[in-house]
């Protein structure tokens, strides 16, 4: 077998899913600073409905967006699973409202399939690949493009 | 060390430079015949210019040749140091400061003044014989080269020496450098080549000062030298060659005639040490004359760093303030032990957050001598003298409000002069000494910083401001002001004084600029005048931006928080006094005065607040003037650890920034200028209010 030549070289990346607006995403578990249970948070006056407001993070004043939201796909509904994945990109953080975490996904960069041809649809600019796992598709988010807004 | 980091440091360093050379032409003005803070001040010129060299700034090289040249001169008694000069080499400095500053922004700088003020430098040095000019050209020479800024301009001068000097005189010279000599770059074999090149050297080495090889630390130095040097060379031009290392080596010159006063060979490590000649006294630059100076040593530190320590200690108080909070809802016995460890750790928090705003605190002096500049400017300017006088200028305060504070004091500054002082006629009349005085005053004063400036002209022109408040439409012709209130007209938008604009001040921008740039530091100024006493203002700014004093008040269903700088009054008034006007615009009569309500829920997209017992809060609006801002309810005054937003979304309009309170929520600060502006009222009813306004009292 050739291919396992190949795939032992190929990189292989952690990934945490969620859901979202009842769509299965993930990203990388190094963009990841922390996962928390969600808590009321401090709205802030003339943001968009997918800006929920601002939380105290250990000292620390984190903008918390509703992901779901976000992505053009509806508010997400309160749940007591929800959690706030705090996401770091740069030198901030950012908290993003899930619906749930799932697991915690080890692909090699091989299994992540290019999205470019499907990048039309609404939350299509928000994903970089798409990785099948157990008949799921399971969209890769690009963090970038979703904090610093429309790609 | 990349070379942009060289660069940064060189400009470091010419702040520090500029800074001494400012010190020291002060210094002159007082004892005009000092050699060693002539040498001070030549020495700084010097090094702006060697290092500028290196870089290959060749405007700035030029530029400080002119001056350290005439400087030399006096220097070298050639030139006393009358008024004008000084006048001129105060000129010379502020360009100096704008050239540096020009280089290192990579900004153009005014050509012309400079060009203007270097004919002025060489108007003296054309009154020189030929051979001082002959001197000022040979160390042209050396400008763009790029090499050590200290050691280069050395090496040329004994080229310039006087011809006529044929004597041969022999000197013993005992050289053992300090362990620093060599951290700051020098290099004792150039030190040496340098003597060399003056006569003859006859050198020997002493190494009795250094241990066993195996006891040898790599970073000390042991060996010295003593040096028999023959050369027609003045003892002066010897001096010179160590004129850059001095204090920072052991060093002793004998002419060899006194040679039976030295000891034969120095006992290392303490050779006997001169009295250093007048010339070298204050080897500029150099930590050594820093020690003798008084000044402690200081540590450069990226402010990256402290602002991330700052905001470390900010989140400790707070999570101090959240773990009180929990106990105290523990409630547990008074006489429980965590109780007073709690009040420990509270204090020590505290000392904690002090010591780290210090961090970040710094004397107002170079603000301070920055004002110098624009009184000297200014009465040049307007051809009135005046003397500036400072006090406290060691006062600290927060390095932000200091940088924030310039431009402000600036304005004030200049209208002191230009609009404060009356001419040296007009002073003359009056009984007063011809030339004015300027006084500016630091000072701390319960947890605040006071600034004071103040003039000895005639004081406000009260008939004068009156008239023009009623010509620009501020006032009503027939109200009637107490003097209080008319001297406030003076911060009022759209005013100015002066009869016709001058091109010092009267830009347009008037005091209502000054005013709004105190107000946005969390301060407030006042003015107080004695008719032909002179005019005093007053600002007063909290020690530092990053905590405040608020009101925690609750808007809509929000915890927020409004500062207390901005708000002058709170009311809680009768129904009978909120009146509706037009459509939907509210006012509030207060004292005879009718004020456009804001109700900040609604302002803000919360949706609108109907409060049983509303509360307003009176605030000074930067564009419309008072503005009553309608809420809820006043929980709390307290300081606050302010916390800037994440940029993440952008401006948010109507919030400056958020705090974190004791239970761990985040509560926003209210931005009120904002907030009064995004609810302007209507046109109707500002003028309805302003009518009113002429009408009540």
């Amino acid at each position: 077998m050739s291919d396992t030549a190949e795939l032992t070289v190929a990189e292989t990346e952690e990934f945490v899913t969620f859901s979202a607006g009842n769509q299965v995403f993930c990203i990388k578990i190094t963009q990841i600073r922390e996962i928390r249970r969600w808590a009321p948070v401090t709205a802030l006056p003339h943001t968009p409905p997918d800006v929920l407001g601002v939380m105290n993070l250990r000292g620390a004043v984190i903008p918390i967006i509703d992901l779901s939201a976000r992505f053009g796909l509806g508010q997400t509904e309160g749940n007591e699973r929800n959690v706030v994945i705090i996401a770091i990109d740069g030198d901030n953080s950012v908290g993003m409202l899930v619906q749930s975490v799932s697991e915690i996904l080890s692909v090699t960069t091989d299994q992540i399939q290019d999205t470019s041809e499907v990048r039309s649809a609404s939350t299509a600019q928000y994903i970089t690949g798409i990785i099948s796992h157990d008949d799921h598709m399971i969209r890769v988010i690009d963090l970038a493009t979703v904090l610093h807004g429309r790609a | 060390m990349s070379k942009s980091s060289i660069r940064d440091t060189f400009f470091e360093e010419c702040e520090d430079l500029l800074e001494a050379l400012t010190e020291g032409l002060n210094e002159l003005e007082e004892a005009p015949g000092d050699d060693e803070t002539v040498n001070a001040v030549f020495r700084a010129v010097h090094s702006i210019k060697g290092g500028a060299g290196a870089f290959g700034l060749n405007d700035l090289v030029g530029f400080a040749h002119t001056f350290e040249t005439v400087l030399d001169m006096v220097r070298d008694h050639k030139l006393s140091i009358d008024a004008n000069l000084i006048r001129l080499f105060h000129k010379s400095g502020d360009k100096l400061n704008d050239l540096v500053e020009a280089e290192r922004d990579g900004t153009s700088f005014d050509a012309a003044s400079r060009d203007a003020v270097t004919a002025e430098l060489e108007e003296y040095l054309s009154d020189e014989a030929e051979e001082e000019i002959a001197f000022s050209a040979a160390p042209l020479d050396f400008a763009p080269a790029p090499i050590d800024a200290d050691l280069a301009p050395l090496s040329e001068e004994p080229v310039a020496e006087l011809p006529n000097a044929t004597v041969t005189s022999c000197y013993r010279i005992v050289f053992v450098p300090n362990s620093e000599l060599y951290t700051h770059g020098h290099e004792p074999l150039l030190l040496l080549d340098q003597l060399r090149d003056l006569g003859e050297v006859e050198i020997v080495m002493d190494v009795t000062g250094a241990p066993d090889f195996a006891a040898l630390e790599s970073d000390m130095t042991y060996p010295g030298w003593t040096l028999c040097v023959s050369t027609q060379a003045s003892r002066d031009e010897v001096e010179a060659v160590f004129e850059f290392v001095e204090g920072l080596c052991q060093l002793t010159i004998v002419d060899e005639v006194e040679m039976s006063d030295l000891p034969p060979l120095p006992s290392l490590p303490e050779p006997p040490q001169i009295t250093p000649p007048p010339m070298d006294a204050t080897a500029q630059a150099k930590p050594k004359e820093r020690d003798s100076k008084g000044p402690k040593p200081t540590l450069r530190v990226d402010l990256e760093r402290v602002d991330r320590l700052i905001n470390n200690v900010g989140e400790l108080i707070i999570n101090q303030a959240m773990i009180s909070q929990c106990i105290s809802q523990l409630e547990l016995p008074p006489t429980s032990q965590i109780l007073n460890e709690i009040e420990d750790y509270k204090l020590l928090a505290r000392d904690i957050q002090e010591g780290v705003m210090a961090i970040r605190a710094q004397p107002v002096k170079p603000l301070f001598q920055r004002m110098a500049r624009i009184v000297r400017e200014a009465s040049e300017a307007t051809g009135k003298h005046a003397r500036f006088v400072t006090v406290g200028e060691n006062t600290e305060i927060d390095k932000t409000v200091i940088e924030r504070l310039a431009d402000p004091l600036t304005h004030m500054v200049r209208n002191a002069v230009d609009h404060g002082l009356e001419n040296a006629e007009g002073r003359k009349k009056a009984g007063k000494d011809e030339s004015g005085t300027i006084r500016l005053s630091a000072a701390h004063r319960s947890g605040n910083v006071i600034l004071e400036i103040s003039d000895d002209g005639s004081g406000i022109n009260r008939p004068a401001v009156l008239k023009k408040a009623i010509e620009k439409g501020l006032i009503a012709p027939d109200a009637e002001l107490n003097e209080g209130e008319i001297d406030n007209l003076l911060f009022a938008p759209g005013f100015s004084t002066a009869a016709e604009v001058s091109n010092l001040s009267g830009r347009g921008v008037g005091m209502d600029v000054v005013k709004t740039a105190v107000m946005k530091l969390g301060g407030r100024i006042s003015v107080a005048s004695t008719e032909g006493e002179g005019s005093t203002f007053s600002i007063v700014l909290p020690l530092t931006l990053a905590v405040m004093d608020g009101f925690v008040v609750s808007i809509g269903d929000q915890t927020m928080v409004v500062p207390i700088a901005s708000i002058l009054e709170t009311v809680s008034p009768a129904n009978g006094d909120i009146h509706i006007l037009g459509q939907s615009d509210r006012l509030l009569l207060l004292r005879n005065r009718y004020i456009p309500i804001v109700n900040a829920a609604e302002n803000l997209g919360l949706g609108a607040d109907q409060h049983e017992t509303p509360i307003y809060l009176i605030v000074e609006a930067e564009a419309q003037g008072l503005c009553a801002l309608e809420i809820g309810e006043i929980h709390d005054q307290r300081q606050i650890v302010v916390k800037s937003l994440d940029s993440e979304f952008g401006a948010i309009p109507g919030i400056s920034a958020a705090t974190i309170l004791g239970d761990g929520k985040i509560a926003l600060i209210l931005d009120t200028d904002e907030i009064a502006r995004r609810s302007a009222p209507s046109a109707e009813t500002l003028t309805f209010i302003q009518n009113s306004e002429f009408q009540d009292v």
